[in-house]
């Protein structure tokens, strides 16, 4: 993989490696500049948050593997590749939170949506969007809600079928 | 499955598969202390270790839902399967970006509840990060007592694409639990879900 | 055989120019929001376009001296908007 014993940008291999990584890095980044066109075209912050998953994800993670084709010794290609895995692992977390967030504020335009299931079936447990509770913190991280505690195989305990089917659930 | 854990040596412990589960995230923090150091070396393992077990006792993890072991196969099939979605659906929230500079109506999207077959928690959790980090799904909502969680879907206009969106989930989520292996993660009949990604995986 | 690392040189210069006219995009939706969360989503982008910046420069030079400063942003980043994000909603509510 790394052949140091030859001067940089001689051999035919090194070559290719640049070559290859070059193109890597420019898709990753038409990515990032069609993202940031989106978020200037898309209408509402929940639709121009799909185009900033872009360059946060592939557009991140194809310029990753250019630049480690480019750099290719073992600690920068290492530590690119942790750099790829936060990326995965935190991405998503920040699109959920602000994604909640702008669902129960105003921050989807709710005339573009063609069907929105969760308006139509507030939860009982949950202060939906209208309630202003100005002091309230904000209901605990969903995070670690989500991340599983231990209480597998308990979670049909309430009225299943009996919400479900109500809003417009046309589907199978 | 006694004697398994190379880490459990000495009087046989009862809890041998619970031994090598806490030990999991200790050798994953390892590695990351490792990685971060960018060289290998016993200097920085046994710094690492160190630093791994001082954060897991401050802040103790909850403990992980699974018994078992990924399947690697299942595993590999599940990776490759996300891999081309992901792909795929950056190209087209790249197309849709574009096309909405054209003067005409703005891009409609849909809020969409789209229920799980499986009742584990930690299937949810995955399959939600999974969906997040696809350009187009975003995962809004996710209440694990309804086995339910909505997504904000660009550019579902239609009920063909709403049911081509639950479909995407129902695939995914089974991708899932045949990578997690039953044991890790439970799918059971609610009375509301159809079931139909148990049945795929069920064979 | 010397024509080729060259132009992949030129290459990732244009690929530099292009990352900061998508950046300027960024700033646009920056200042212009409307409302919290625009500006944190927008914040967002501009810190992984900023990311892959620096790799690209890295690439580009040879100098990898700044690849743990790519690590570290990318977890302080992480952190800044999700924390931000907790606050922001008031103000939002408008």
């Amino acid at each position: 993989m790394s052949a140091p014993t030859a001067p940089p940008g001689e051999s035919g291999l090194e070559v290719a490696l640049d070559a290859v990584g070059t193109v890597s890095i420019v898709v990753g980044v038409l990515l990032a500049l069609v993202a940031s066109v989106g978020l200037l075209s898309l209408p509402d912050v929940l639709s121009r948050m799909h185009a900033a998953t872009k360059p946060q994800v592939l557009g991140l993670l194809l310029v990753v593997i250019g630049g480690a084709l480019h750099l290719r010794t073992s600690v920068d290609v290492w530590m690119l590749v942790l750099v790829g895995a936060f990326q995965l692992v935190t991405a998503p977390v920040t699109a959920h939170v602000v994604g909640r967030l702008a669902h129960r504020g105003d921050g989807v335009r709710r005339d573009l949506l063609h069907v929105d299931e969760l308006t139509d079936r507030p939860d009982t447990t949950d202060p939906g969007p209208d309630e202003p509770e100005p002091d309230e913190p904000e209901p605990e991280e969903p995070e670690p809600a989500t991340r599983g505690r231990g209480r597998d195989g308990t979670g049909h305990a309430d009225g299943d079928g009996t919400g479900r089917r109500r809003g417009r659930d046309g589907a199978p | 499955m006694t004697g398994a854990g190379d880490r459990a040596q000495g009087p046989v412990p009862p809890d041998t598969a619970g031994l090598l589960r806490r030990a999991a995230p200790v050798a994953w923090l390892v590695l990351v202390w490792v990685l971060l150091w960018g060289t290998f070396s016993w200097a920085n393992v046994l710094g690492g270790l160190v630093v791994a077990l001082v954060v897991l006792t401050v802040f103790p993890l909850p403990p992980a839902p699974g018994r078992g072991w990924l399947r690697p196969l299942a595993t590999l099939r599940a990776v490759g399967r996300f891999g081309t979605d992901l792909v795929v659906s950056s190209l087209q929230v790249a197309w849709q970006s574009l096309e909405a500079l054209r003067p005409g109506p703005p891009i409609r999207s849909s809020v969409i509840a789209v229920p799980l077959a499986s009742s584990s928690e930690f299937v949810m959790a995955v399959v939600t990060e999974l969906l997040s980090l696809t350009p187009g799904s975003v995962v809004i909502e996710v209440r694990p007592e309804e086995r339910t969680l909505w997504a904000h879907v660009l550019g579902a206009d239609d009920d063909a694409a709403v049911a081509a969106f639950r479909e995407q989930v129902a695939r995914l989520e089974a991708d899932v639990v045949a990578a997690l292996g039953r044991p890790a993660a439970p799918v059971t009949y609610a009375p509301g879900t159809d079931g139909h990604a148990a049945h795929r995986e069920g064979s | 055989m010397t024509g080729l690392p060259a132009l992949l040189d030129g290459v990732l210069v244009v690929c530099l120019v292009l990352l900061g006219l998508s950046a300027v995009l960024v700033v646009v939706r920056l200042l212009r929001g409307p409302s919290g969360l625009d500006r944190l989503v927008a914040l967002d982008v501009l810190v992984a376009e900023f990311l892959v910046g620096l790799v690209v420069y890295a690439a580009l030079t040879g100098n990898s001296a700044l690849v743990p400063v790519v690590v570290a942003i990318s977890l302080v980043g992480f952190l800044g908007s999700t924390t931000v994000a907790r606050f922001v909603r008031r103000g939002t509510d408008r």
